[in-house]
């Protein structure tokens, strides 16, 4: 982790001022001529953002008034073939990608089937991404047969699949199918977790997602969007889930609701894909419909060899209206938690630290990625003692597995990420899924089947979460995860990295 | 067991209120299954397939008991997760949806459920919320659960935006919104409750209060075509499936 945080730094400083794109007339090949808006200077509170003063049409250049428009406002503008559009307005938007699941797509499908027709042909086969993750390793047969129908889909042969990628979201990250600027729709609420590609995601029902399939085509009303300015140096006990954490804290489960989420400043820039994944994935916690990070050296680098598809990246006018600003100095935040039941129930972990608890999941979309893996390896390493309590390792995909198993960390001594986990008694990392983050069948591995108290760097805490309704679930990073399995509390993490 | 309604033969503001032991007839859409009375409600049970006004009218009139709950309520208390390999789209899954619905509810804080033990479906035509009804996942099982149970309307505080489209796109529950903060505080579990979608108001008949709802707009026509599809279908928006 230090070797990409040090390499995402010299991109950021190497990162020069541009000038903004023309949401009206995108260039065909290019994809790197981005930029960033340095946010204007704001006090640490939340304020209006002011009136957009009136422009005279001879100001603009271009003998038409130019609204200024956010980033989420320009990607749908785009979709919908629009030059222009405002917040509340309806408008049918032409969609990159639909992305479904062992849960929803079978419902999806059975709709698709039934509204179009059973030999209905999708709209654009290589814009359907179907990826299997909820309820894999489990003898349900429900959930074997809804396997089974996504199989029946696209034409998989009866078995296992080696090509099993893993937790969607993730997956959809790894395998180059988010691209800066365009509009991803997904049958699940954490879709909205592509947003760190400085695209438009966000999650839908069935019923849409039947319609999708047919026409390539959603009625999405335009949300307005809250800037969250991220300002000054990481601290090294801090994650982006502590970011997220704070921000939905501060703004409450339904802070958000029928609203952007907007990430810039120079602690975003610093981020990686992965925490920067991290953010966005939560922002359906506060009730948001997208969650967006501005494209840069950083994403254009991740994007490498991923994907042959070219893309355009857009960013917000410095003009655009937003609802409000959130300012944030990074650097005086501290480890946080969200108590039981919900995500809002912001407090410091430090302030926890008498809360006994029973068991510490790291996995799921939100906490499952090599990084956040590589993050609680650092703190069991610089500890050097085993955990108090049964510590679940569930990596979102094969290749996270692989990279738990595979990558060499010069930090831990050349030490693999499972070699720390073993030696700190961890159970041993599982099969990628999304596991117990939602409960699922009975027999899902690390459901919680009793009452039980678990800090989890998962997404939701709900009663009943993951699995019995009187079960409590702390959310917390990978650190605070970490940490609290060293000493059976829930557990700040500047004991064991300071 | 949640004691019997009070029999009280209270006319509607649109009518009379027929008691009695009518049987109902299924929605035209596959999704619905033809409802079978209970005997042991005689009286204040919501007439799910048809509204109370006679004339042809795009504003449905639903009437019966209604059931409450707070704020917050997410997707994995309206239907938990385990339940998720049920797929809405074959009927007789789509009616053990419904079984399950809102059995995610901490049982001491609601100790009435909202199917009781053995049921397959809801006595509570109408569910009432505070705000953000219907946050977390995506899963359209949610709005469908609560539609396969029974219900006809939920009138919450405020909603959660994927809920609320689930709810249209579906055609399952109505989502209407009520005007004022904390009215839903005022309705216990079990009032007797009318809900006009037209004028826009539920009448709590228990406790004799009225409140303002917020109109419903154009999502009104969808639900009521049942779900985005069939609107389109009845708009012409898209060709019927007899001349596809």
């Amino acid at each position: 982790m230090a070797a990409s945080i040090s390499a995402a730094a010299k991109a950021s400083a190497a990162f020069a001022h541009k000038k903004e794109l023309s949401a009206a007339a995108p260039a065909p090949t290019q994809h790197r001529a981005g930029g960033s808006r340095r946010a204007k200077p704001c006090r640490v509170r939340a304020v209006a953002s002011p009136a957009r003063a009136p422009r005279a049409p001879a100001s603009t250049g271009l003998g038409t008034l130019k609204t200024a428009m956010t980033m989420t406002e320009k990607i749908l503008a785009r979709a919908s073939d629009r030059a222009s559009l405002e917040p509340g307005e309806n408008v049918w938007v032409d969609v990159d990608v639909l992305m479904t699941h062992d849960v929803c797509g079978p419902g999806t499908i059975g709709i698709f089937k039934k509204e179009f027709g059973e030999d209905a042909k999708v709209w654009d086969r290589e814009k359907v991404v179907i990826i299997p993750d909820h309820y894999i390793f489990t003898s349900d047969e429900r959930a074997n047969r809804n396997v089974d129908i996504l199989r029946d889909l696209y034409g998989a042969e009866d078995q296992a699949n080696p090509d099993y990628k893993g937790v969607c979201h993730v997956a959809l990250a790894q395998e180059g199918h988010c691209r800066p600027g365009e509009v991803l729709l997904g049958t699940d609420s954490h879709t909205c977790n592509a947003g760190a590609f400085g695209q438009f995601a966000t999650g839908i029902g069935n019923t849409d997602a039947g319609f999708v399939l047919g026409t390539g085509k959603a009625l999405l009303k335009v949300p307005p969007t809250i800037r969250f300015v991220l300002d000054g140096e990481m601290p090294p006990y801090l994650l982006a889930k502590d970011l997220i954490l704070q921000i939905i804290g501060e703004i409450s489960v339904s802070g958000a609701t029928y609203k952007s989420m907007e990430f810039i400043g120079s602690t975003v820039e610093s981020l990686n894909m992965e925490e920067r994944m991290t953010l966005c994935n939560m922002v359906i916690e506060a009730g948001g419909k997208n969650g967006v990070v501005p494209a840069d050296e950083t994403t254009f680098k991740y994007l490498e060899g991923k994907t042959s598809v070219g893309y355009e990246p857009v960013y917000s006018d410095a003009q655009a209206r937003f609802v409000s600003d959130y300012c944030f100095d990074v650097s005086k935040l501290e480890p946080v938690v969200a108590k039981p039941h919900s995500p809002d129930n912001r407090a410091l972990a430090r302030e926890c630290k008498d809360v006994k608890i029973d068991r510490v999941y790291i996995g799921s979309c939100t906490g499952g990625k090599i990084e956040d893996f590589l993050a609680a390896a650092k703190v069991f390493f610089a500890s050097g003692k085993k955990v108090k309590v049964p510590t679940f390792l569930v990596p979102a995909t094969q290749k996270v597995w692989m990279d738990v198993y595979g990558l060499k960390v010069p930090e831990f001594g050349g030490k693999t990420c499972s070699q720390i986990f073993e030696e700190a008694g961890c159970d041993t990392p599982a099969s990628p899924s999304c596991g117990a983050c939602l409960g699922g069948p009975r027999d899902t591995y690390a459901r919680m089947n009793e009452p039980m108290v678990c800090v989890s760097t998962t997404n939701r805490n709900f009663p009943g979460r993951m699995g019995h309704k009187d079960g409590q679930i702390y959310l917390a990073s990978p650190y605070t995860a970490a940490a609290s399995a060293l000493t059976g509390y829930v557990t700040d993490p500047r004991d064991f990295l300071m | 067991m949640a004691a019997p309604p009070p029999a009280a033969a209270a006319t509607t503001r649109t009518g009379a209120l027929t008691v009695g032991l009518s049987p109902y007839t299924a929605r035209t859409s596959a999704f619905r299954r033809a409802q079978i009375c209970r005997h042991r409600l005689p009286t204040l049970r919501c007439r799910r397939a048809q509204p109370l006004t006679a004339a042809a009218s795009s504003s449905p009139v639903f009437h019966g008991e209604c059931f409450v709950v707070g704020e917050n309520i997410d997707t994995d208390q309206i239907i938990p997760a385990e339940h998720l390999t049920l797929v809405p789209s074959k009927a007789d899954e789509y009616r053990k949806l419904g079984s399950f619905a809102f059995s995610g509810l901490p049982s001491a804080a609601y100790p009435t459920p909202f199917v009781a033990p053995g049921e397959e479906s809801s006595r509570y035509a109408v569910i009432v919320g505070g705000p953000n009804f219907g946050c977390g996942s995506s899963r359209e099982h949610a709005p469908v659960a609560l539609g396969a149970a029974g219900a006809r309307a939920v009138v919450a505080e405020s909603y959660a935006r994927i809920f609320f489209r689930n709810s249209v796109a579906t055609g399952e529950v109505y989502p209407l919104e009520l005007a004022e903060a904390g009215a839903w505080k005022e309705c216990k579990t079990g009032d007797i409750v009318t809900v006009d979608i037209g004028k826009a108001v539920m009448i709590n008949h228990t406790s004799g209060k009225e409140y303002k709802l917020k109109p419903i707009g154009d999502a009104g026509p969808v639900v009521e075509a049942g779900g985005i599809f069939a609107y389109a279908r009845k708009t012409g928006m898209i060709a019927s499936k007899a001349s596809a």
